[in-house]
């Protein structure tokens, strides 16, 4: 079966991307929304131009659709980025990263639905601590690109997900329920190096943006 | 003797097995239960005599090839152990006890257009039900089942969205309750009914 991947460049909608090909599917394109709207709720911001630096080393074509990013409005700019992917790649499914978020998932449930398409989100209701570390077992080097939640501040940008981030991760789930994998918007991260990619993505120049707890890195990786 | 629970995939498609299956069986890890997972062109007699309760999980919007295979659930006929069934599963309950599938549908525009239940919706039942009585549900399904007799109907929906046969230890949800609602299948596998 051809599928399209909703991607953003972090670790979910990679790591939901990994685990399709690892079931034997063909990946026939990559789907990203690039949103002006930095508080999406439906979106991932920080440093998405740079799928387009992955979509080279994974060697796979990448769609893109820029929305306004008004709510509800951006839902048919990404089923014109799905339909675009139907037509032009024949995918029968798309896969996504969802894991928590019912607003997100239903939304490209009803999407998917009405194009007549499969929906996957392999990621759906993982444990999140599992997640993470399933993610450093199969060798996916990712680093945090932004904070949006009380107590992180920009220290965190540039952080490695390891065990030592899993560490101090579940310290603030502990003190202030931060979700551990970031399913709320808490954190964003973007993937430089797995298995899917041909070499690993160098991070050129980076440029911080934000304020007190809410912080997001704009990367150049090439 | 320590239990042991049945949990039949119904999926189709393989990468779907991380949707629909597995949350269900991070609940009974959950518990410290034991489980095996088989999928239901698999599944043998053994593997019937072996498990003390049976979870049927769901399955995509899109996959409805369990329905042309309903043959492959009789054994649900004369099975005297408890039994439930989630979306898809209820489906297959309603199916083999001869109930009827339904497409629900609304009238748009003096038409009448088949309609999917995608997203959280609120539910009242009337009597508690393995411990849900009323709240948020999630939903995702094209189809529902009219039920006979042999089953009582605890919500007060038309789309019928919990059942349980009135002689039997076999209970439907059409919602999701490994999404929201975990306890509903935790009282089923800890036998709070």
């Amino acid at each position: 079966m051809k599928l399209g991947v909703l991607f953003s460049g972090g670790k979910d909608s990679t790591f939901a991307c990994y685990l399709a090909k690892k079931q034997g599917y063909e990946i026939s394109c990559l789907i990203s929304i690039f949103s002006e709207n930095k508080e999406s709720w439906m979106f991932h911001t920080p440093s998405i131009e740079q799928v387009k630096k992955q979509a080279e080393v994974m060697n796979i074509p990448l769609i893109i659709v820029e929305t306004k990013g008004e709510k509800e409005k951006e839902l048919l700019d990404l089923e014109k980025g799905i339909k675009k992917a139907i037509e032009n790649y024949k995918i029968e499914g798309v896969v996504t990263g969802a894991v928590e978020s019912v607003y997100q998932s239903s939304r490209i449930q009803n999407i998917c639905n009405k194009l007549d398409i499969e929906c996957f989100n392999p990621l759906w209701l993982k444990v999140q601590e599992e997640l993470l570390k399933d993610i450093i077992k199969n060798k996916f080097e990712v680093i945090i690109t932004g904070v949006f939640a009380f107590p992180f501040g920009k220290e965190w940008l540039g952080r490695k997900i390891d065990k030592n981030f899993i560490k101090d991760i579940k310290k603030l789930y502990d003190k202030y329920s931060i979700s551990i994998s970031g399913e709320g918007g808490e954190t964003e991260s973007f993937v430089v190096n797995c298995t899917l990619f041909k070499r690993k993505l160098r991070i050129i120049n980076y440029k911080d943006f934000g304020s007190g707890n809410s912080w997001r890195r704009e990367l150049i990786v090439g | 003797m320590i239990e042991k629970i049945l949990i039949i995939n119904i999926c189709k498609e393989k990468l779907h097995y991380c949707e629909f299956v597995k949350p269900v069986e991070d609940i009974v890890v959950s518990l410290k239960l034991k489980y095996f997972t088989k999928h239901y062109k698999e599944l043998n007699k053994k593997d019937l005599e072996e498990s003390d309760k049976i979870i049927i999980c769901g399955t995509s919007l899109k996959d409805n090839e369990f329905l042309e295979n309903i043959n492959k659930f009789k054994w649900l006929m004369n099975f005297k152990k408890p039994v439930i069934g989630i979306c898809g599963g209820m489906e297959i309950i309603g199916a083999v006890f001869g109930g009827k599938l339904k497409k629900k549908t609304e009238e748009s525009k003096g038409f009448l257009k088949k309609k999917t239940e995608i997203g959280f919706y609120k539910e009242a039942f009337k009597k508690k039900f393995l411990g849900f009585k009323e709240g948020e549900v999630y939903h995702l399904h094209n189809y529902y089942v009219e039920f006979d007799k042999r089953f009582e109907i605890l919500s007060s929906n038309k789309v019928v969205q919990a059942v349980k046969h009135k002689k039997k230890e076999i209970y439907g949800l059409l919602f999701h309750p490994e999404v929201r609602n975990k306890e509903i299948i935790k009282n089923f596998v800890r036998n709070i009914y």
